[in-house]
């Protein structure tokens, strides 16, 4: 942002209030999105610019606006809402704005209490991995520190444009984050001195990396309907629609802690407190299964519960993803989780109806869209500068009104994001959990040539046409059942009862997962592939029964066994002898095939 | 609450039907006023223009009615003298009792910290099967009766109040009808619970508007004694469809663009405000709220509700079982987000599987009963699954039924036992071998 960053700050006075808008007069230029403080009593009230009319600057107060009056004096930054980037964010427990909430005092959280963001007392060991000499430009890695188990990088500010030259850099040692740890000249003699922190403004998306190729490569989740079914890669996208009871918040729980990420950023958006409660209160004690450190060790948690104010609701989804645009520019994996973005849309709802802005559809503002679709395209799998890839893959989920999805938040985000997971109420009413409907759902990422070949290889030869294979067997079953439910029992074939049970084995022994069992929870890939190939066989055997009446209580028998098997540590020694008795079962009606 | 250097105005520049604006300076926003003795609270303020928003109304207020400004924003006094009293929705006594002499302190104050709070994990018990058994409640955890208007949802409330061991109970009425308001009285003082009582009513007499301070008074009551006395405090608020009513009543006078079902567009973050008071803190004190959404015909995708469902921790329904005649807390569309946190840690061992066991035979009695009213032949397991529902209804979900939760349990075992085999009821062996009654 170009407005007045050395000059004198912009200073203005409060002459008009409606909830948390408020219009300041203002003695020189503002900067749209630019971040003010409103002085009441002595307490700094921090708000954004979000509309200019003449010497008229009206701002969003971040916070409650009781008590404000007419005159108070307000102090422009000459800045935009910016998050501080630096070692120290690991395990933080963040408010929207990046304050550290373990850090406030008192139960209740007090109107213009701002943290510092990144601890500055703590000393890190650095380690530089530049030299003096080495030519950088912003996002150079400069040395590293370890934050926890990460190898936190340091790099040269983002904002830094063009090229530069270390001409000093700090050797090995303890350093605390706002000391100078390397001075770089620019080409024309201008000398800036690094700390191991940074600012950037959160609206804009960090592109410090050479390209961003399109994702192939697959980010396990450990729920089978998301990897089987319909994967999401390292750097995709997708979102999850779902009325309230479906378990949306349930099935983000169950990724956050399965993940195969090195990092998950989760931001709570205006949803529940408790949940959020639940999430400080297990994480530490579960333990990542990949590092064999408590899970809260990977994990950052930005939290803007419903009631926290409104404004900084909407801040708190770009908060997370500049924080993972930071921790993917030194090369890591990260997931970013928003539950829920209809929580973000509707607090721009409530500010673009305070600024008496036509209403689009459901009185949402007209660019919704674009809004949402320019924060999914901030997500992504990238090489960066330095040959190295890093990516950020975003799920976030969405609340529709009255569990409708034609409503403009989903249809605004199915056009941005490339995975659909859809929670269907009628699943979660039977206690088909996660209740994903395989039929609806979809993964774009099953088009890609190069996802395919990808698969191929980290699965096995054919994978996706497999995967097909056994959706088609879904689908057939929903469409026998359909006639059943019409037609009665004994009104269909006996050969539509076997296809509607082989399409129940899918779903009880794929699709269906337990999220609160211990070994269920988690599914490897490597399992799932084994898993499919089990129910494949199944599916594409030929059965012989006398009467329908046969058919139900078999493949229950069947499912049984193999539910079990899903509960047993995989090929221990309970698992081979119930794979073993599932086979002989499966055998007693099984007619030999003719080859194909 | 008039001071003596308070300036009076006496010009009034513009009235509509909620509101009047007056020129004034060095006002605060959401500060209290009074406009020719009616309550009123600053919603707008343009440069020296102020828009105060009359609770009870603008009929008969006129260009030169008299505009005092309190210099407050909506407070209530907070203190043990609250116990056992009635007050109207600004916290004015109207059992006829002396005003309270208590701290002052506004009410929709800010939000506990997130970190501060604890992951609720104390039962509260309500004698009621259709909720210890199949929904356990826990404190700190905010629920509301899903209800159309001719349920009882103010009796079981009531009950609810009574039977749950709460050291504080502060009941909310909005827009709730005088007789409903004297029936909560004359219960409360039935049952000798007049002590641990403290109500805030708006009834139907009272003007609309004026009930959107209720919730808030009743939490702020709530915070004070969750937070300084570290007492377990039971909130009921009732109807919160006529708060939301009240909500979009103003919004539309303020000139703002409804959203879904002419609700505000902001309903979300105003109902997500006052549910989220319900909180466990660390010291022991906890803020539990139970409360009342009437539905339009059992309609549940409707804004309120809709918005609600995301917000509470589940939802209660209750439903009249045609077949023994009496209201139950249907166990199939209720939900309590929370009883995983209780249900056989601190209840029983076997309270998860035979709360599921259950709802699950329920459900095949339901399938049976449709069976037989399309005409099919019933199985004898249908047969027995259509008597254990009547057995299950009577005994258990009925809500006059008031017993404790281990008998629950030991009702569902009987049951289990009088209709069904061991296979058929489908429990861990090592809990059958424990629990199950041999006839």
């Amino acid at each position: 942002m170009s407005v007045n960053t050395e000059l004198k700050k912009t200073t203005g006075k409060v002459v008009g209030i409606v909830s948390n808008l408020v219009s300041v007069e203002v003695d020189g230029p503002v900067g749209q999105n630019e971040i003010a403080y409103i002085n009441l009593d002595g307490t700094k009230l921090m708000a954004e610019v979000i509309k200019i009319t003449g010497d008229i600057a009206s701002v969003q107060v971040f916070e409650s606006t009781r008590g404000l009056r007419t005159g108070c004096l307000v102090e422009f930054e000459g800045h935009m809402l910016e998050v501080e980037l630096g070692p120290g964010m690991l395990s933080r427990n963040y408010d929207g704005l990046q304050n550290n909430l373990d850090a406030m005092e008192g139960t209740f959280l007090k109107r213009g209490d701002y943290t510092e963001r990144v601890d500055k007392s703590v000393k890190w060991d650095f380690t530089p991995i530049a030299k003096v000499g080495d030519s950088v430009s912003s996002a150079s890695w400069l040395g590293e520190v370890k934050e926890g188990w990460i190898p936190h990088k340091i790099m040269v500010p983002f904002k830094l444009k063009g090229e530069y030259k270390i001409t000093s850099i700090a050797d090995a040692g303890s350093y605390t984050v706002d000391e100078v740890i390397a001075t770089l000249e620019s080409s024309n003699g201008e000398k800036v001195d690094v700390s191991m922190m940074m600012r950037w403004p959160v609206k804009v998306g960090v592109t410090e990396f050479k390209h961003k190729p399109r994702p192939f490569r697959q980010m396990e989740t450990g729920v089978r309907a998301i990897d089987t079914l319909n994967p999401i890669m390292e750097g995709g996208t997708g979102f999850i629609p779902g009325p309230f009871g479906a378990g949306k918040t349930v099935l983000q729980h169950a990724i956050s802690k399965n993940a195969d990420a090195d990092l998950i950023i989760i931001v709570a958006c205006g949803e529940r407190a408790n949940e959020v409660v639940e999430i400080f209160t297990d994480f530490p004690e579960l333990i990542d299964p990949r590092t064999g450190r408590s899970l809260m060790e990977r994990t950052i948690i930005i939290c803007n519960t419903s009631n926290m104010p409104v404004a900084a609701r909407e801040a708190s989804v770009y908060t997370g993803m500049s924080v993972a645009e930071y921790y993917r520019t030194m090369g890591l994996k990260v997931l970013l989780l928003a539950d829920s973005t209809s929580r973000w849309a509707q607090a721009l709802r409530e500010m673009s109806n305070r600024m008496e802005e036509l209403p689009g559809p459901d009185a949402f503002p007209m660019d919704l869209s674009a809004i949402v679709a320019n924060f999914y395209s901030r997500a992504g799998y990238v090489e960066l500068n330095n040959g190295k890839s890093g990516s950020i893959t975003f799920l976030g989920t969405v609340s529709p009104a009255g569990g409708n999805l034609k409503e403009p938040v989903t249809e605004s985000t199915k056009k941005a994001a490339r995975c659909f997971y859809a929670l269907q109420q009628e699943r979660a009413d039977a206690k088909r959990y996660p209740s994903i409907n395989p039929i609806d759902s979809y993964s774009k990422y099953l088009e890609y040539d190069e996802v395919i070949e990808n698969l191929d290889k980290t699965v096995e030869p054919g994978w996706v046409k497999k995967v097909d294979r056994l959706r088609n067997y879904l689908l057939r079953g929903q469409e026998v059942m359909d006639q059943i439910n019409i037609l009665g029992d004994d009104g269909v074939p006996l050969e539509y009862h076997i296809r509607f049970n082989k399409s129940e084995v899918i779903d009880f022994i794929v699709l269906q997962q337990d999220a609160f069992d211990k070994i269920d929870a988690s599914c490897p890939m490597n399992r799932q592939q084994y898993i499919v190939n089990q129910v494949m066989h199944i599916c594409e055997s030929d059965f012989a029964f006398d009467k329908y009446e046969e058919v139900g209580p078999y493949f229950k028998k069947i499912i049984n066994l193999m539910r079990q098997m899903n509960y047993q540590e995989f090929q221990n020694d309970k698992y081979k002898e119930l794979e073993k008795e599932l086979n002989e079962f499966v055998a007693t009606r099984t007619v030999a095939q003719e080859a194909v | 609450m008039t001071q003596a250097f308070q300036k009076i105005y006496t010009k009034l520049e513009n009235i509509t039907k909620a509101t009047c604006t007056i020129k004034a300076e060095g006002v605060a926003n959401e500060e209290m006023a009074l406009v020719d003795g009616r309550p009123a609270q600053v919603v707008k303020i343009n440069r020296d223009m102020v828009t105060l928003q009359i609770f009870p109304g603008t009929q008969g207020i006129a260009t030169n009615s008299e505009v005092v400004f309190t210099g407050k924003p909506p407070s209530i006094k907070v203190g043990d003298e609250l116990r056992g009293r009635f007050f109207d929705s600004y916290g004015k006594p109207i059992d006829g009792g002396a005003e309270v002499d208590g701290e002052e302190v506004p009410i929709g104050g800010p939000s506990v910290n997130p970190v501060r709070r604890k992951q609720p994990s104390e039962l509260i018990a309500t004698g009621i099967a259709g909720i210890d058994l199949n929904n356990t409640l826990v404190t700190g955890q905010k629920i509301p009766f899903f209800a159309d208007p001719d349920q009882p949802y103010n009796a079981v409330m009531a009950d609810v109040a009574l039977r749950a061991d709460a050291d504080i109970i502060i009941l909310g009425g909005m827009g709730m009808s005088n007789d409903d308001y004297l029936y909560f009285k004359s219960v409360f003082e039935n049952a000798g619970a007049l002590d641990r009582i403290i109500c805030y009513m708006n009834t139907t007499d009272n003007p609309p508007v004026e009930r959107l301070l209720v919730p808030d008074s009743c939490l702020t009551a709530a915070e004070y004694f969750a937070e300084k006395r570290n007492m377990k405090v039971l909130v009921l608020l009732t109807d919160m469809t006529l708060y939301a009513d009240a909500l979009s009543i103003v919004s539309n006078r303020m000139d703002q663009i409804p959203s879904k079902d002419s609700m505000p567009g902001s309903l979300y973050s105003e109902l997500a405000k006052l549910y989220e008071k319900a909180v466990q803190l660390p010291d022991g004190g906890s803020i539990t709220l139970v409360a009342v959404t009437t539905l339009n015909g059992g309609d549940i995708t409707h804004a309120i509700p809709d918005n609600t469902g995301y917000i509470t921790e589940g939802q209660l329904f209750l439903r009249r079982d045609t077949e023994i005649g009496k209201i139950i807390v249907d166990p199939f569309r209720s939900l309590s987000r929370l009883k995983q946190l209780v249900i056989g840690e601190v209840t029983r061992e076997d309270h998860p599987q035979v709360m599921n066991a259950c709802v699950r035979l329920y459900a095949d009695a339901a399938n049976a009963k449709t069976k037989l009213d399309n005409g099919f032949d019933l199985s004898d397991y249908d047969e027995r699954c259509l008597k254990y529902a009547r057995g299950y209804s009577e005994k258990l979900l009925a809500i006059d039924v008031n017993v404790e939760i281990d008998k629950m349990l030991d009702t569902g075992w009987e049951l289990f036992a009088e209709h069904f085999t061991v296979e058929e009821v489908g429990i861990k062996h090592e809990l059958v071998d424990k629990y199950w009654k041999k006839a």
